[in-house]
């Protein structure tokens, strides 16, 4: 269904030489396009079925520092002249920015490495529907309480994208995902109410999807074991993040480390480069060269390669997530970090960023617990970037003598990120990539815990 | 000033083209088909270090065919329109209802409507120079650095859509509209010392550009924003446990959002998967609470003249006198429960499904003097203002953020405390609602609500109101 990579190659390359037409001394282009079937199945039957395609391209201009970018989905002659004439237009209406421009030419990509993110085999409807009846079908045999489902979901997507610049950058790569999700919902007797949950697998490749029994079976599990959830009262006790939930403490680490975040000053982290802002025993790294990975790139949304990098080393803040232009209002180069929005100035985003794993595991870190929490979902967005402050709705298990004793809900978790990241006391060694982030088991010693 | 109509021509199509394709997704067992076309032209600017540097404008256009039979739906987008598109639909559609059907279909109550007229701009969004936007923003940055000196970051951004849509049914229906949106956001960082903290405002609606010079709006945002970063520098710990909460008019009607509004979305209830379930008919409130979903209010960030399957919309009582009775509907959820139509079928654009969502949702006003509200509290939390929220629709568990409250204390307002997470049960909250001022606000017109990884904009409303008992998730005992 793609166009070939020379036709979206060959567009790029004639939107770079009008925009330079109109007088730009810079520029970039980003085409992207891509196919999608998604079927979500609820009591087996097909609920619905969705495809689409869909192609959409964006020009950023620069006349000497004044910028501007605009995108369309129409690649239409008239559309496209238009486009650059309002791309150029917008640019010359807004401030000089000392600090904007493309990268150097030297920073850019070589060459375009073969992460392995790709994989052709298309994924027919019928085979789509199939697998999430299964495992829809696998959730409801589980148990005889789980009654009801907010339906499975299966999709494939798969997407191109070329990147061009006027410092003759041209590169091309697809990807593509495949996804599965069941959401049962569970009655338990008497007054215990209902409760869902849900589990899923992501994947770049179709043989890599987790069988659809297992996520259908994992997903009951989770849902049943919420059954008869109630509040505990209020106190600080230690608590311990399942691996889900932890991925949260490393999207808040990125947006502190993100250099847009940092020069703007609203981060917690600002001038703690260098110090130490976590325990020894704690790494995070940042790698948009993982094979086959979700969150990997082989080159970033300026044109720069992706890498390694070491966020937190032994504990030390060593690095922030940047692109160019936040690297430059910090005095830094770029980490290969900018990602795109199409039509829009590079932003910052982490590629696979994860806590290196440790040596307990998950039921040892549970049974070092006297008295605690053991966190399996968070709700709300009560984080604030600037100064840390936290305080989320959570819900999960009370531990009792190193036990998972009762499901809790209702409550409040709250303290400063700052202190968190100080307070991590283990790292599971249950490190598993689902996503982008990918986070072990891990044990935060003392948190303020809400409940009545 | 009349309403502009959108017409077919408007999207370069011809009323046979539209009628075949129709024709061709209108297979045996479709009950239903529509086809929605939707041009939006989106443009944006921001300014921060005092220079308006980010400009980007993007024009987005495409169609969306959509069959349903029995609760089945199929579905196909694409930003053409060509024969091959329409094929895929067409595919799409015809693969749904050669599927086993679902449940027999129930006839829908057509509710009578009069066409609206809300929004009447005398200048489109599109026709505002980005010169005009660009000395809006720098106004900005000079009102919130004159706040207070302690102000040492400014940021605003203005963002504008032109969203031309027509929706066209298998039930001969052809209706359109033009959607403007805009929104001015601004955020402040004040500093003292190593303390640093941020304050927000902004607002905006279905308005033209003249408003936000209005009633010098967009100066007081800017104050509004400066104020609440200087007031956080002050901020002590907020409490832990349950405690009474004074909450403020306005934007803390997201609370009705979160514990209420969400759960009443027919979808979930057709599936009974949602904590109101069965509830129609009994108490989830107490009796001074009568909570409504109104789309028809002018202006308003979450109104519209017809939703996005051509119904007009309306004002839909949810909760009366505590009595739960009703539900926002699409068609397809009215149609399978055999309830009324309310004009809630919303999607964020033409690549998504339709979904039943609020518009503005807001509790009517009460009788009490607002400061009686507060005098009736011995210790407890005075919230006025909010970040964002979330629910668990089957538990009914929600949270919603605060981001300027205070302490009370023998029934004064006292000290400010940090942002804190209230965390309570839809069906209950509303119960230990005690006091109903006579105050009533509507947000100034910034909410955006998140709903199956869609995007829509609504308003909130909320008189002062007291809630006897709420668990708050601060830091101090």
């Amino acid at each position: 269904m793609h166009e070939s990579p020379e036709v979206l190659k060959t567009l790029a390359a004639e939107l770079i030489d009008r925009v330079k037409a109109h007088g730009a001394t810079e520029a970039d282009v980003l085409v992207a396009e891509g196919d999608s079937v998604s079927v979500q199945v609820r009591l087996s039957a097909v609920d619905r079925l969705s495809k689409a395609r869909e192609k959409s391209l964006g020009i950023r201009a620069f006349f000497g520092k004044r910028s501007a970018s605009a995108s369309t989905s129409d690649f239409s002659d008239t559309s496209l002249e238009q486009l650059v004439a309002d791309t150029c237009a917008l640019a010359k209406a807004v401030a000089e920015d000392e600090t904007s421009g493309l990268p150097e030419q030297a920073a850019l990509a070589t060459d375009v490495p073969d992460l392995d993110l790709y994989d052709p085999t298309t994924m027919p409807v019928e085979e789509t529907i199939h697998m999430a009846q299964r495992a829809e079908q696998a959730s409801m045999d589980a148990d005889p309480r789980v009654t009801n489902s907010e339906g499975a979901e299966c999709g494939s997507a798969s997407g191109a994208v070329v990147l061009a610049n006027t410092h003759g950058f041209l590169g091309y790569h697809r990807s593509s995902r495949f996804s599965l999700s069941v959401a049962p919902v569970a009655e338990g007797p008497d007054d215990q109410g209902m409760q869902r949950d849900y589990w899923y697998t992501v994947s770049r490749k179709r043989h890599e999807l987790e069988d659809p029994e297992t996520v259908g079976r994992i997903a009951a599990e989770r849902t049943l074991r919420r059954l008869g959830a109630r509040k505990v009262g209020t106190q600080r006790v230690p608590v311990i993040f399942d691996p889900e939930t932890a991925c949260s403490l490393l999207g808040h680490l990125a947006s502190a480390v993100s250099g847009y975040a940092l020069y703007k000053g609203a981060s917690f982290l600002l001038g703690q480069l260098g110090k130490p802002i976590a325990p020894k025993h704690v790494n995070v790294e940042d790698n948009g060269r993982l094979p086959g990975k979700i969150g990997s790139r082989p080159f970033d949304g300026e044109g720069l390669p992706t890498r390694k990098t070491l966020i937190l080393n032994r504990g030390v803040l060593s690095s922030y997530l940047l692109d160019t232009y936040s690297g430059r209002k910090l005095g830094m180069a770029s980490t290969g970090n900018a990602s795109r929005s199409i039509g829009d100035n590079p932003n910052v985003s982490p590629t696979n960023l994860f806590f290196h794993p440790g040596d307990a595991s998950p039921e040892e870190i549970i049974r070092s617990v006297t008295q605690g929490l053991y966190v399996t979902e968070l709700i709300g967005f009560g984080v604030n970037m600037v100064t840390g402050d936290y305080s989320r709705g959570a819900s999960g298990f009370w531990i009792e003598n190193g036990e998972l004793a009762y499901p809790v809900e209702e409550v409040t978790i709250a303290g400063n990120l700052k202190q968190i990241y100080q307070d991590i006391e283990s790292i599971g060694n249950d490190l598993v990539f689902r996503g982008k982030l990918a986070s072990p088991t891990i044990r935060i010693r003392e948190m303020m815990v809400g409940g009545h | 000033m009349s309403q502009q109509v959108v017409k077919l021509e408007q999207f370069a199509l011809e009323e046979r083209e539209v009628e075949q394709a129709l024709a061709r997704v209108n297979v045996r067992a479709v009950d239903y088909a529509d086809i929605y076309f939707e041009s939006t032209i989106s443009e944006s600017v921001s300014m921060e270090e005092g220079i308006v540097k980010r400009a980007v404008k993007s024009i987005s256009q495409g169609a969306g065919v959509r069959a349903t039979s029995g609760e089945k739906t199929g579905f196909a987008y694409s930003d053409e329109l060509s024969q091959r598109d329409l094929e895929l639909a067409a595919d799409t559609a015809r693969y749904i209802a050669d599927s086993p059907k679902g449940e027999a279909p129930v006839p829908v109550t057509h509710r009578p409507a009069g066409l609206h007229n809300l929004y009447p701009i005398e200048q489109p969004l599109t026709d505002v120079d980005t010169q005009e936007r660009v000395d809006l923003l720098n106004l900005i940055d000079q009102e919130a650095r004159r706040y207070d000196p302690r102000i040492t970051k400014v940021m605003a951004s203005f963002n504008t859509d032109h969203k031309m849509m027509l929706v066209a049914t298998t039930e001969g229906l052809r209706a359109g509209d033009v959607q403007p949106l805009s929104r001015l956001q601004v955020t402040c960082i004040a500093e003292e010392g190593t303390n640093r903290q941020v304050g927000t405002f902004g607002g905006g609606g279905r308005v033209g550009f003249s408003f936000y010079h209005e009633q010098d709006r967009a100066r007081s945002y800017a104050r509004e924003a400066a104020r609440q970063a200087i007031l956080n520098l002050g901020a002590v710990d907020a409490p832990a446990g349950v405690l009474p909460v004074v909450l403020g008019s306005g934007w803390p009607g997201i609370l009705l959002h979160e514990a209420v509004g969400h759960g009443l979305e027919a979808d979930f209830n057709r599936k009974k998967t949602s904590a109101f379930s069965n509830l129609i008919g009994q108490r989830v409130a107490s009796d001074v609470c009568t909570i409504v979903d109104d789309g028809t209010l002018p202006f308003r960030r979450g109104s519209l003249n017809i939703d996005d399957e051509g119904t007009p919309t309306t004002r839909t009582v949810l909760i009366e006198e505590g009595i739960l009775c009703g539900y926002i509907t699409d068609r397809l959820n009215a149609r399978l429960m055999g309830i009324p139509l309310t004009g809630n079928g919303r999607r964020e654009d033409f690549r998504s499904l339709v979904l039943p969502r609020m518009t503005n949702t807001f509790m009517l006003a009460g009788t009490s003097e607002p400061e009686d509200i507060l005098r009736s509290v011995k210790k407890g939390l005075y919230a006025v203002s909010f970040g964002g929220g979330q629910v668990d629709i089957t538990n009914g568990k929600f949270v919603f953020s605060a981001s300027e409250a205070y302490l009370i204390e023998d029934g004064k307002v006292t000290k400010p405390v940090k942002g804190a997470t209230l965390i309570g049960s839809g069906p209950d909250v509303l119960k230990q609602v005690s006091m109903v001022g006579h105050d009533l606000q509507l947000d100034s017109g910034i909410g955006t609500c998140g709903k199956e990884g869609q995007s829509v904009p609504v308003g909130v409303g909320l008189p002062t109101i007291r809630i006897d008992e709420i668990t708050v998730g601060g830091t101090s005992t």
